[in-house]
């Protein structure tokens, strides 16, 4: 279980990530597009941080900058209370044992040209691992991940994908890391795979003490394994609290709507169930909106626009807060209970 | 559902195989669906299950390699697998239309949204460029496209992911269809754009009384927006039932493992999953007997030498493939 109380293991401070556009072959300079912006997270020793989005979001790109994968912009990424923001590379390398990364896609993640003994014993060849060693920890990580040893010699397309995505979680936990950025992990993996793999993310997890950052869009998944969640709208953490704060009562507008979009496997309930649809189509991260970048699709900044006493401009055809469309809110609260960056975070509807 | 109910669709006993080097592979074995007008029936499996492929054949449209051995598919009177390919094509977009999963490998990069769906259109019907100009403006409208009078001149790349669904699903209705088969229609998007893409999809349904086949693995969807599912597994139907007896009174003990393999938004947190043991089933080598006997958690010793085969289980069509199928509700 995560131990919230503990130093943080990793810290993301006012992390922003601009990717210019680069000068296209018309000579012009696209627009730059802000992926990450301003967003602060902090993950705490054996706990699961789920990371929830649209396409768009940011949160893959987030996730490699909190591993240096991708450099930001401006911000600090601290692992093991040291600031490794402008790490030099070798030194990076070395904080790199402690790091990983689990990919979404078990048939492009791993070199069909190499063995699995070689793909999983690469990462302790990489890192000076002494040969006689190797062995050991290589036959380790492979039962850890329930493949048996004796199927080492063997390439990747000999097995399903459930087992290739074992392949992948075996090499990234050969070097016994205390944080892994696991990717869309499991949503190329058909159902009755997915458990097995979530299972068994959970056993290493409650075995090894490993934090894991898990990025994905399924929020029944994320919901049954994250002990904390943080939900991004462009580029932004919009909300961010403990499991049960976000999807029992969550604060944010966007967070209500994705939560009432998943179908419930029931025909009773689900039938029953009302959605709160959003407005339009994600915005574009080259051109944030102004003010709170969700008001353009904020269906409760159209509901409070009603009440008395609340100064309103025109959007279209429609009235809303001044305050949604001037103001860009700060997420407010605390991040181990909930916090969320709304002007009107306790109006339902 | 509220129009009066027709057989459209009448796929009876198709059998569907690859050839291979040395021998030939079933992928699709004995499988019957009746699909009637203004229904939505849901068609649940995982990969490999042969659920696509089933129609796929039935619209003369299986890769290269795959074929028909047995069966037919019934539709207006015809058998669709003995229409000569001109006669088929015909029927294909104004009969029967198919919506597929990936919408922009479906889409041609070098040509207008507008483009395509004019070339739609006039392949089929006797109309003017101008006519089908307009006609295409209109079904872009339909399916809730903003702006379509500018929107119509833009190229795939333009769209968003839910709007290049919405534009073949335009596409897939220009011909008024009576049969539309989604194959995991919203598989590559985004939670709520997922639901308006099907909610449009049930209203355009509701709208012109045609027949909806969603193909899918997400039971959510299926408890949403389906009347009746059938379960494929290993090339073949193991369940079959309106959507409430399905999910509340399922006997199949693959349905029952779906469910329990599956986290759910609504469950008590901190319950393990069930994965289903073991792996998909090798369709080149299925053991003897019923196929999922060997991942089955209520498999008897009688379960690997019996054949199995769909039986009515009530008198109002919950068909089941299991022999012990009185005891699977028990477990659930």
């Amino acid at each position: 279980m995560a131990h919230l109380t503990a130093a943080p293991l990793l810290e993301l401070k006012n992390i922003s990530k601009t990717f210019n556009g680069s000068a296209s072959w018309r000579g012009r300079s696209s627009n730059a597009v802000q992926a990450v912006d301003q967003a602060t997270l902090a993950l705490y020793p054996g706990e699961t941080l789920g990371l929830v989005g649209e396409t768009g979001s940011g949160k893959s790109t987030l996730g490699r900058i909190a591993l240096r994968l991708i450099e930001p912009s401006s911000g600090s990424v601290m692992f093991e209370g040291q600031d490794i923001t402008h790490l030099s590379p070798r030194l990076l390398r070395e904080k790199r044992q402690r790091m990983q990364m689990v990919f979404q896609d078990p048939y492009g993640s791993l070199d069909p040209r190499m063995s699995v003994d070689k793909l999983v014993s690469e990462p302790l060849v990489v890192h000076n691992v002494e040969y006689a060693q190797r062995q050991e920890k290589m036959h380790a990580a492979l039962e850890q991940v329930g493949l048996d040893p004796a199927l080492a010699h063997r390439y990747p397309h000999e097995f399903s994908g459930g087992q290739r995505q074992r392949i992948g979680i075996a090499r990234a936990m050969v070097l016994d890391p205390a944080f892994l950025v696991l990717d869309e992990p499991v949503s190329a993996l058909d159902v009755s795979i997915q458990a097995q793999v979530l299972n068994l993310l959970h056993e290493i997890q409650i075995r090894t003490g490993v934090s894991y950052l898990f990025i994905a869009h399924d929020l029944s998944v994320v919901r049954h394994i994250s002990h904390r969640v943080a939900v991004m709208y462009l580029g932004r953490i919009v909300e961010i609290g403990t499991r049960d704060a976000i999807y029992n009562r969550p604060k944010h507008p966007y967070t209500v709507s994705l939560l009432s979009a998943v179908p419930i496997p029931d025909p009773v309930l689900e039938r029953a169930r009302k959605r709160i649809p959003l407005i339009g189509e994600i915005g574009s991260a080259n051109n944030t909106p102004s003010g709170c970048r969700f008001h353009p699709r904020c269906p409760r900044a159209h509901e409070v626009a009603q009440q008395k006493n609340i100064a309103i401009q025109k959007l279209g055809a429609t009235d809303i807060p001044v305050l949604c469309a001037t103001q860009d809110p700060a997420l407010v609260g605390s991040d181990t209970e909930q916090a969320c960056a709304c002007h009107f975070p306790h109006e339902t509807f | 559902m509220s129009h009066p109910s027709k057989v459209l669709l009448d796929i009876q006993q198709l059998s569907v195989a690859v050839s291979g080097t040395q021998s030939t592979i079933p992928l699709v074995h004995n499988v019957s669906l009746q699909i009637n007008s203004g229904e939505t029936l849901a068609v649940v499996g995982e990969s490999g299950s042969g659920k696509t492929l089933t129609f796929l054949a039935a619209l003369g449209i299986a890769p290269a390699g795959v074929k028909v051995t047995s069966g037919e598919v019934l539709f207006e009177g015809d058998d669709l697998t003995k229409l000569n390919p001109n006669a088929l094509r015909s029927k294909r977009g104004t009969a029967i239309s198919m919506v597929f999963q990936d919408p922009l490998s479906a889409l041609n990069p070098v040509f207008s949204i507008g483009t395509q769906i004019i070339e739609v259109l006039r392949a089929h019907l006797p109309l003017t460029k101008a006519q089908a100009r307009a006609r295409a403006i209109e079904l872009l409208e339909r399916v809730h496209i903003p702006d379509p009078h500018r929107r119509i001149d833009d190229y795939p790349h333009q769209f968003s992911g839910g709007m290049r669904q919405r534009a073949l699903i335009a596409m897939a209705i220009a011909l008024e269809p009576r049969v539309l088969i989604a194959d995991e229609p919203t598989t590559a998007l985004d939670v709520t754009v997922q639901a308006q893409v099907l909610e449009l999809l049930s209203q355009l349904r509701e709208e012109t009384g045609m027949a909806l086949v969603l193909i899918t693995h997400d039971l959510g969807l299926v408890a949403r927006h389906a009347d009746r599912v059938a379960v494929f597994y290993a090339g073949r139907i193991v369940e079959q039932a309106s959507v409430q007896a399905l999910f509340h009174e399922p006997r199949h003990p693959y349905t029952v493992s779906l469910f329990r393999t599956i986290p759910r938004l609504d469950s008590p947190t901190n319950i393990a999953l069930t994965p289903i043991v073991g792996q998909p089933p090798n369709l080149a080598k299925l053991p003897a007997g019923c196929p999922f006997a060997p991942r089955c958690y209520l498999a008897k010793s009688d379960c690997g030498s019996i054949q199995t085969k769909l039986i009515d289980t009530t008198n109002h069509e919950h068909l089941s493939a299991c022999q012990h199928w009185s005891e699977v509700h028990q477990e659930f």
